[in-house]
């Protein structure tokens, strides 16, 4: 069981910690959004809740009234009787059985309904944060650390259910004991009630003390607690690096020398914590000895209307009345907590979704005889991009594949122009193969086609129109991607590959699967098609996942297509597989390739030789090498070959 | 596991045993109190003897002042014995990996050692203190409110055991229920996560092909099953109050009716009732503490398995009695050797492999993936040891080499390599602790880094972040070259280690290592048959054997894999 709780809670642990705080930047505001969030859908039953706490809290303190009724009434009067009368303390008796079980059924019924509200809250703040992170820009994924986000949705969700489902109930509960107790003492006894506030005090003051010093002991700890397991993370991803150079004493003595830093912080924050509970229990106890002495004089002199009675329900409240403020100072700890993981919570929904003002869209098409084009319902195999003008009317046109960049420039920040004034056009059916080092631009020039990312400066046009005003999602449906980095879901290979065309039939994924040369394989994987991948398909080769995410843009079937060609760790025998794999898929269509291997290149229609961010030549094959440039170097290696 | 776990408590004993004592006093005292006030009350008010009200009530002080010393002492000493349990755990755990080999770490894998480095130490940590504090605390609390109760009046005390079985029984059957709830919850939250995780890295995938819709939907169903398995679970553990307060409740009615007729009759004061009340609470409370310390001590025992599972781990590696100092020169010899993963059991990975090495070539290694090619060079610098035959560098075999001064020889740069958060400089001295800024350069010249750490706002001072994420796949390849040629190493294995470098550099690299450290010993394992053509002999590898073993123009003529992957390289050219 435990084993999956740490899968739960691991990454988010070592993050909170390591930004250093469990301090919300304005506890209140999200306090008060929070609770917005949380009584938009459950007003009537968070009344009730609230209902049944009061009821539960009075019938708490209503059964320890009852003791003085029960000793003054019942019993002292009786005592030393030959033959006493139990009949109206019977019946007094029922009747509190009456109010008692009551209260237990309050308890059930506000515990029950708290279920469906945290539960529920946190279904829909898991299920919001999905669906706004889902529409956020790919930049968002780029700066932020893929474990900060994860723990959003564990860790920071989790101290989440600890407020709602218990701090929150609890500080009702004892807020609402709080009152009634001390309405309580006052009725019975209005001088008692004096010292009680009196220490009262003293306990809030202690409370407030220790709790700002164990604030910062904490935080303490969970600083070097950060630091300790990052530098693990970091160490142990790299221990085989350590063992081949021999650093094993050094990294241990660094791991020493945060580990007792550590030990030091964990000590006075656990002691913080530790303490606070006999300081404040034993000060109730000397409340409560305190009062019993003044209680009893009180009742000797019969000073306030003091009985025996009286006096022992005032001393039961004085422990029910010091309970409640041991627990609030508590749940105090947790809530703060709790704001600080709602703060990056509300972060995450509050970051600005990608922006989509496009309005042109793709639509099935038909067309008639003299080439007029008509929406259709059902699905043609045409496609047409509908363009709503200003004036009202609507026109159509084609979806053929024509890509043109006019004088592009871009920068991931404002400040750094990564891609200087790049033109280019690529005919429908052409191939465009960037070539350069590393970090020269040729992925990113793809990254702005599908609009991954929005350009600076210039104009990129699809079919002739400026793709700032096509609708991003059926921009995107125009484009098949297939990346070097190769991400498949958990699920069958059918699903994965259905991923592309999600009303594909079996039929034609077995035939995207053939066209990219995967259906070898799949058939002879255990359950075929129906082959369970899990971890991003860890138990299948990189080629073979090459080769699915070939396939999955196969039954996409796009008229353009961005190919980034995997350079290393295939095996030339895979890779000549699934080199085929790709040329099938992009016969017929625009394609943009990134290449890698020669034989791609020299298959292309124009080379872009890029560096650093500048086309710096442009041709087919046979023009760029005649020109002896850079194309030229960059493949002298590999032609010294032949 | 205990054991082996508790042998780590070391020097924090004291404060392991003071703690308990310290909660013991305080538990004593917290009992005695309530004791002392229905003596107030029956004794002092009742009679109407002030003075025993007063002096009572001055030794009740007293004992709330000692518990309170009790009380901080008994935190203080619990806290030091858990923190500093969990830092003990945590050195010889670290330690101990430390000394792992390869296989070692193979077997538990990364993620693996990162959570019981951390998530299960503090499981281990947090269920210590609380059986140090709360499991010396409740029992003893409960017996000692029991013993009162028997004192004050045995008769009306019977109602306590029955109480007792009643609630633990409840408890019990709530917390096994609601259990196979949790752990079904559980196997959910990992698959939500492992959506979220995918959703995350690959957001390009979504995106690309507009599948968010259909990703939310698949989120979705998996958060609805979270929502209602956690409703199954909880539903069953929101019973424990009420439960909780049924049993009370009854308890106190029946101390009422019951003790009405007790002190009626004479047999008991009116201050022995109220101090029952107090008791009765007191019982149940605990008994309550107890059901859930256990709970999180069954939750932490699976971390302490995992934790006492590295402290168990043999190095499957160690030097022999008389280990060799130095090592002559950079031939490698292999003799026949076999090598599997797992002893025993499973596939041979190396099969009878014999070569031999010069002192000073440079080797190109080939071979399609699964071909063992990193279990080659892997077994050099004695990473792993042969399961059957030996290596030999420099003609000992490397079993009789102390195994830093091997390493220290044979510098490897991994196939999965990494940089760690630091400087450049910093990272670079990795291969030599007091290398020389001109060292440093002279290294990053050879494999082609100067250029752009040049450019680098920093140059060499230029912070690397953990994982080395701010630099290009590249440019990490050619820092860790670097970091290998600082060591000036006589053997340089090179795992394929230019894949992200550009055809061009990693001419120049290549060219750097023929000019600068001809008298090293080079393997360079490449995808790029480009990179291992000039080669002084080239391997070739296929599962596990030596298919080919020569220059590149003799594999052309004689060997088939080699020419089959050559000519699907350069097909392009070819065909002019």
């Amino acid at each position: 069981m435990s084993e999956n709780v740490r899968e739960v809670k691991g990454p988010g642990a070592n993050r909170q910690a390591a930004s250093g705080g469990v301090k919300a930047e304005k506890p209140g505001k999200t306090l008060l959004r929070l609770l917005a969030y949380i009584f938009r859908y459950y007003k009537i039953p968070f009344v009730f809740v609230v209902i049944a706490i009061v009821i539960s809290a009075t019938v708490g303190v209503i059964g320890n009234l009852f003791l003085r009724t029960l000793i003054d009434s019942y019993i002292v009067p009786f005592i030393g009787q030959e033959s006493p009368d139990f009949g109206p303390l019977l019946r007094a008796l029922l009747q509190m059985a009456a109010i008692y079980y009551t209260g237990v059924i309050a308890t059930y019924t506000y515990s029950r309904i708290m279920i469906n509200v945290s539960t529920g809250t946190l279904k829909r703040i898991r299920d919001d944060m999905f669906v706004h992170m889902e529409s956020l820009p790919i930049r968002y994924f780029d700066t932020h650390a893929h474990g900060d986000i994860m723990s959003c949705y564990t860790n920071d969700t989790d101290t989440l259910r600890q407020m709602i489902s218990q701090s929150m109930p609890q500080l009702i509960s004892s807020a609402i004991t709080l009152v009634t107790t001390f309405t309580s003492m006052v009725i019975l006894s209005p001088l008692l009630t004096v010292l009680i506030v009196f220490m009262a005090f003293i306990m809030i003051q202690v409370t407030k003390k220790i709790g700002s010093k164990s604030g910062v002991y904490f935080r303490a700890q969970q600083k070097n607690l950060g630091k300790v397991n990052g530098y693990i993370e970091e160490m142990i991803n790299g221990q085989k690096v350590v063992k081949v150079f021999c650093y094993e004493d050094k990294a241990k003595e660094k791991f020493d020398s945060l580990n007792n830093m550590l030990f030091e912080s964990a000590d006075r924050a656990n002691t913080m914590a530790n303490v606070l509970m006999p300081i404040m229990g034993n000060i109730g106890y000397i409340n409560y000895v305190l009062t019993t002495v003044l209680g009893a004089i009180m009742a000797m002199s019969g000073i306030g209307g003091m009985t025996l009675g009286s006096l022992a329900s005032f001393l039961q409240m004085t422990r029910m009345f010091n309970m409640p403020i041991t627990q609030i100072s508590q749940q105090f700890n947790f809530i703060v907590m709790a704001l600080a993981g709602a703060d990056r919570i509300f972060a995450l929904l509050d970051e600005k979704p990608e922006d989509d003002d496009g309005y042109v869209m793709l639509v099935n098409a038909k067309e008639d005889g003299e080439g007029n084009l008509t929406e259709s319902e059902s699905r043609t195999g045409l496609w047409a991009w509908k363009h709503r003008h200003g004036d009202g009317t609507v026109t159509y046109r084609k979806l053929a594949g024509d890509v043109v960049m006019e004088h592009v420039n871009f920068g991931y920040t404002d400040e750094k122009i990564v891609l200087h004034d790049i033109s280019l056009y690529a005919k429908p059916g052409q191939k465009v193969a960037f070539v350069g080092a590393t970090g020269a631009g040729k992925t990113t020039i793809t990254n702005l086609i599908n609009r991954f990312y929005d350009i600076q400066d210039g104009k990129i046009r699809y079919d002739g129109i400026n793709i700032q005003k096509i609708q991003k999602s059926d921009l995107r449906r125009s484009l098949g991607m297939v990346l070097q980095d190769t991400h498949l879901f958990t699920g069958t290979v059918r699903e994965n590959i259905r991923f592309g065309r999600l009303d594909a039939t079996d039929e034609e994924v077995i035939k995207a699967a053939k066209l990219a040369n995967a259906h070898d394989f799949i058939v002879k994987l255990p359950d075929g098609y129906d082959t369970v991948l899990t971890g991003d398909g860890a138990s299948l080769s990189q080629g073979q996942r090459q080769l699915l995410s070939i396939a999955r843009a196969a039954i996409a079937d796009p008229p353009v297509l961005i190919l980034d060609e995997a350079t290393s760790s295939i095996d030339t025998r895979t890779e000549r597989i699934v080199q085929e794999g790709m040329d099938h898929l992009m016969e017929g269509r625009t394609v943009f390739v990134i290449a890698h291997r020669l034989s791609t290149v020299k298959n292309s229609n124009v080379i872009m030789v890029l560096e650093q961010g500048t086309i710096i030549e442009r041709g087919n094959h046979e023009e760029l090498i005649a020109q002896k440039g850079k194309y030229y170097q960059l493949y002298t290696g590999a032609f010294e070959l032949s | 596991m205990v054991k082996m776990l508790l042998s780590q408590v070391k020097e924090f004993k004291r404060d392991s045993l003071l703690a308990p004592l310290f909660v013991g006093g305080e538990t004593v005292l917290e009992v005695l109190i309530p004791f002392m006030m229905s003596s107030i009350i029956d004794n002092g008010l009742n009679t109407g003897n002030m003075s025993y009200v007063y002096r009572t009530g001055a030794l009740m002080l007293v004992m709330a002042m000692l518990s309170l010393v009790c009380g901080i002492l008994a935190g203080r000493y619990a806290s030091r014995a858990s923190a500093g349990f969990a830092r003990n755990l945590r050195k010889a755990m670290y330690d101990n990996i430390q000394e792992f080999s390869f296989a070692n770490i193979d077997k538990f894998s990364t993620a693996g050692l990162i959570t019981r480095l951390t998530t299960d130490v503090t499981n281990v940590q947090n269920a210590y203190q609380m059986v140090i504090r709360m499991c010396v605390r409740s029992p003893l609390m409960m017996v000692f409110s029991m013993i009162m109760c028997f004192y004050l009046n045995p008769e009306l005390s019977m109602i306590f055991p029955v109480a007792m079985v009643f609630l633990a029984v409840a408890l019990a059957l709530i917390m096994v229920r609601a259990h196979g709830y949790f752990r079904r919850l559980f196997h959910k939250y990992d698959d939500l996560n492992a959506c979220i995780q995918e959703n995350v890295t690959a957001i390009r995938t979504v995106k690309a092909y507009v599948r968010e819709d259909f990703e939310t939907e698949k989120f979705k169903e998996e958060s609805r099953w979270i929502q209602f398995l956690s409703v199954c679970a909880e539903k069953l553990l929101v019973l424990n109050a009420p439960i909780m307060q049924t049993t009370m409740y009854t308890c106190t009615l029946l101390l009422s009716w019951l003790g009405a007729h007790i002190i009626v009759g004479g047999g008991m004061g009116t201050g022995a009732l109220m101090s029952m009340f107090t008791y009765s609470t007191q019982i149940l409370m605990n008994l309550m503490m107890i059901s859930m310390a256990f709970n999180m001590i069954v939750m932490a025992r699976s971390s302490g398995d995992r934790i006492a599972e590295v402290l168990n781990e043999k190095s499957s590696l160690s030097n022999g009695p008389h280990p060799v100092m130095e090592v002559p020169d950079g031939s490698i010899e292999f003799c026949d050797v076999s090598f599997q993963y797992s002893s025993g059991e499973g596939k041979e990975v190396l099969d009878h492999v014999n070569v031999r090495i010069e002192s000073g070539q440079t080797i190109g290694i080939v071979g399609g993936t699964g071909s063992s090619k990193s279990t080659l060079v892997q077994l050099i610098p004695r990473l792993y040891d042969v399961t059957e035959g030996c290596v030999k560098v420099g003609g000992i075999d490397v079993r009789d080499y102390d195994m830093e001064v091997l390493r220290h020889q044979v510098a490897m740069v991994l196939q999965k390599n990494e940089l760690f958060s630091g400087t450049i400089k910093e990272n670079l001295r990795w291969g030599k602790e007091d290398a020389t800024d001109e060292e440093i350069e002279l290294a990053c010249r050879h494999s082609q880094a100067h250029e752009f750490i040049e450019k680098m706002p920093d140059g060499y001072d230029t912070y690397i972040e953990q994982g080395g994420t701010n630099v290009s796949g590249g440019q990490k390849q050619r820092l860790c070259i670097a970091r290998a040629l600082i060591k000036k190493p006589k053997i340089l294995i090179l795992d394929d280690s230019t894949s992200a470098v550009d055809t061009h550099t990693d001419a120049l690299i290549r060219q750097a290592f023929a000019q600068d450290i001809p008298d090293t010993t080079k393997l360079i394992i490449a995808q790029r048959i480009s990179s291992v053509q000039d080669a002084d002999k080239i391997i070739v590898l296929d599962q596990g054997r030596i298919n080919g073993f020569g220059t590149h123009e003799e594999l052309l003529k004689n060997n088939e894999i080699y020419r089959d992957v050559y000519e699907s390289q350069v097909k392009g050219g070819e065909e002019e």
